[in-house]
């Protein structure tokens, strides 16, 4: 207490930036502040509590150069700090107190850590003669959080703040990323040491963030992919992490190779890429998946073969030679058997790869991927952007806020049918674009990541796209925007259902609507009571005035947008089935 | 691919918590553990791990991968029984009087090559090193005399076909790490692995 007091007592300037570092006792609340700005942190996301109060105290004295963001509820910090670090490219920043405060940091957590999401977190802990006594506010967020963090570490002593900083950071930005989560018990925070300065962290010698290329499987799979009549890229994440998309997009260029992205893939090249051939997965598009069973060599970069992707895994490309490029030696031969793995990172690899690989055109190989297009919009896509009934579709939105917003904007998606159809219409350009939860699925995601998404690059319009369940989950966040005045446009997609399950229950479930009929308030009410303007449109012929009223609202605006009520998502691999055994129509199914 | 006996040894730093994150990378997956053993090695600050599990090879190969995943995991290795050494501790008590009266016990301890570490009036521990069928042996052998209490180590085991261990760690520790020290099973097997 006497320490909180010293801290109390110095100027509310503060004097240490204008003190060389280094000379007289500083906190450890003051290093990790030292530490985040020495990291290039400029943005965290948080929420006080108990034992995280020194560093809010020492946070007071720094407002000038750390932005702090007082969020709603923990989920919504770190979700947000995932949006941030997909927008920007860099760390997402994350405080939260002990107990509570921590716990509701799992769901976020787990979700970077599936998504490869790189996030530190920052968790405030009780005096550590405390530790394991169920002391209030007490929980082992080590331990709760070791399944979902790439690293996580508890402090009891100041000195070792700085360190153990620079380590987290490292660890989350390099190789492939992920979240770190460092818990500070409430007396290293107090406690006094001889700050001796921060440096970054460049090697750790049990860490090897990227394995070393082997030049040998480059040439390898160079010989493959020139020997090949019907090769097929497919590219996830690694592609936009690895900051390759330059790179990747003069492999597939050179080598004249049809690619089709991963639902995080997306916006790696832009949608509109000649050689781009659409979205993998489940809710993906038809050719893409028809032809994996029809390529003779697969080219996988920086993707990891979920299932969602890959379907039945024994019916899964089963006729065509892999090539992996990966930089988790650990995603090599864990669902797809390799035939020539190239370890490493993409950046580096992808041009030694194009080195090697011959000019080419596969101008009849490229017609099957036109050919399955043409089936799909005949079947699906022309229904779903010019429907012939007065109910409106998601798709003829996503369309039309692609018209408005020319596929500058940043999308950011919460999670079911309205991801699907977003993910499935929406145009880019650059990549960082798609902001959505992929691999742990989480509802709630949206709202909170589009405030993240907005501080990771404020130049672009972000909309973030949400379905009336998942913006029940987070719509708290709602403060965060009205206290901050963040600029969001957020587009509700509501169908009164919980959709996607929904749909499974009609096509699986024989029907049985068990628990999906969701009820909502009104959207626009609730906007305004957190002085946030909306509307709610069902007319066809409002919906593009209302959607351009939106996106040139100065600040944040709600639209909801009423949509068919039992619209199915098509094309669709079912579960259980084969990725060729795609189907476009409900008719189709079994 | 048929289950076998994995033994998988983990070079690792010496860290809080990271025995809970190898542990989560079997229970995650519903793999019983047979025997861990956990020490510091003969190099300052590396500690080994040493794992007995049941599985297919397939799986030990993901599981060494995941292992090594982790930040603070120096290196994994897998052997099947056939290429390492290995014993298992085992300490036995039993009634002095048991093995006063039968003279048959006595010769079973010899068979057994088991030592008395200490003998007491009311009774005395023995002690044996070897494989688990010898330890079990023992046991059974001995139940009739009224074994009173029983304990056995987990595994520790010498991989047949390491190399020394510390030559590996200096690499580590260099910023770039010499190009002999990443493990490639499919350079290895290059002939193997690119057969079309």
């Amino acid at each position: 207490m006497e320490t909180l007091q010293k801290i109390k007592e110095t100027p509310k300037e503060n004097t240490l930036a204008k003190t060389p570092l280094g000379y007289g006792g500083i906190s450890g609340s003051i290093a990790v502040l030292e530490a985040f700005i020495a990291e290039g942190v400029s943005t965290i996301f948080g929420y006080p509590g108990g034992a995280i109060m020194p560093i809010y105290d020492a946070l007071y004295d720094y407002h000038d150069r750390l932005n702090h963001i007082l969020v709603r509820h923990e989920q919504g910090a770190i979700h947000a700090a995932q949006g941030y670090a997909r927008t920007s490219g860099d760390v997402g920043v994350v405080f939260a107190t002990s107990g509570p405060g921590a716990t509701n940091l799992v769901t976020g957590l787990a979700d970077a850590m599936i998504d490869s999401t790189p996030v530190v977190c920052v968790t405030g802990q009780v005096f550590a003669h405390l530790l394991g006594t169920d002391a209030f506010q007490e929980t082992d967020v080590i331990n709760i959080t070791t399944p979902v963090t790439k690293w996580n570490y508890q402090v009891t002593d100041a000195t070792e703040i700085p360190a153990v900083l620079a380590k987290a950071f490292y660890i989350a930005r390099s190789g492939r990323p992920g979240p770190v989560l460092i818990d500070i018990t409430k007396n290293a925070q107090l406690q006094l040491f001889d700050y001796e300065g921060y440096e970054k962290c460049n090697h750790i010698r049990s860490y090897r963030p990227a394995p070393i290329v082997r030049k040998e499987y480059v040439e390898e799979a160079a010989k493959l992919i020139n020997e090949a009549e019907r090769p097929f890229v497919i590219f996830g994440q690694g592609v936009i992490l690895g900051k390759a998309e330059k790179e990747f997009k003069a492999f597939i260029e050179k080598a004249g190779i049809p690619a089709a992205w991963t639902i995080l893939g997306m916006s790696a090249i832009p949608t509109d890429h000649p050689l781009g051939v659409g979205m993998l997965g489940m809710h993906g598009n038809y050719g893409p998946n028809l032809l994996t069973n029809e390529c003779d060599v697969l080219i996988a970069v920086g993707m990891r073969f979920d299932d969602r992707v890959t379907g039945r895994l024994d019916k899964y490309a089963k006729q065509a030679k892999v090539i992996h490029l990966d930089i988790d030696p650990s995603e090599i031969d864990k669902n797809v058997k390799t035939t020539v793995p190239v370890w490493g990172d993409c950046k580096e690899t992808l041009p030694m790869l194009t080195k090697l690989v011959e000019h080419k055109v596969y101008p009849q190989w490229i017609q099957k991927f036109a050919d399955c297009i043409a089936k799909e919009k005949e079947k699906v896509i022309k229904q779903e952007l010019n429907p012939s009934s007065e109910i409106l579709t998601m798709g003829e939105v996503i369309e039309l806020v692609n018209e408005l917003t020319k596929g500058d904007a940043i999308i950011v998606t919460d999670v079911g049918q309205h991801q699907m159809v977003a993910c499935r219409y929406a145009k880019y350009n650059q990549s960082k674009s798609n902001v959505t939860s992929g691999g742990l699925g989480t509802m709630g995601f949206a709202l909170p990541a589009a405030i993240g998404a907005k501080f990771g690059d404020k130049k672009r319009t972000v909309v973030a796209v949400i379905g009336d369940g998942g913006f029940q989950m987070t719509l708290q966040e709602l403060g965060t925007i009205m206290q901050f005045d963040i600029d969001i446009k957020i587009l509700i997609l509501n169908n009164e259902f919980l959709g996607m399950v929904r749909q499974w229950q009609e096509l699986f479930h024989q029907k049985r609507y068990s628990f999906t009929d969701i009820t909502s308030p009104d959207f626009v009410q609730l906007a305004s009571a957190y002085r946030i303007e909306g509307k709610s449109v069902r007319k066809r012929e409002e919906l593009k005035s209302s959607l351009s009223q939106m996106l040139n609202h100065k600040g944040s605006y709600l639209l909801e947008v009423m949509v068919g009520k039992e619209n199915n998502v098509f094309p669709m691999v079912p579960q259980g089935k084969g990725v060729s055994e795609v189907v476009l129509c409900k008719e189709d199914i079994q | 691919m048929d289950k076998q006996e994995f033994t998988i040894t983990v070079y690792t730093e010496n860290q809080i918590g990271l025995l809970n994150r190898i542990a989560i990378i079997f229970s995650r997956r519903k793999i019983n553990v047979e025997s861990l053993n956990t020490s510091p090695t003969e190099v300052d600050s590396v500690h080994r791990f040493t794992i007995v599990i049941n599985e297919t090879e397939d799986v030990v190969k993901k599981l060494c991968r995941q292992i090594e995943k982790q930040v603070e995991v120096l290196k994994a290795y897998y052997n099947t029984d056939e290429e390492i050494i290995w014993q298992e501790l085992a300490l036995y008590k039993v009634s002095t009087d048991a093995i006063a009266e039968k003279v048959k016990v006595e010769r079973l301890l010899r068979k057994y090559g088991a030592r008395a570490v200490v003998i007491r009036k009311d009774y005395t521990v023995f002690e044996t090193t070897g494989q688990r069928e010898e330890t079990d042996g023992l046991v059974k052998a001995l139940e009739p005399y009224g074994l009173i209490e029983f304990v056995r180590s987990a595994r520790v085991a010498i991989i047949k076909g390491s190399s020394r261990f510390h030559e590996r760690l200096k690499e580590f520790e260099k910023k770039e790490p010499g190009e002999e020290v990443i493990e490639n099973e499919f350079l290895d097997k290059n002939e193997e692995v690119f057969t079309m």
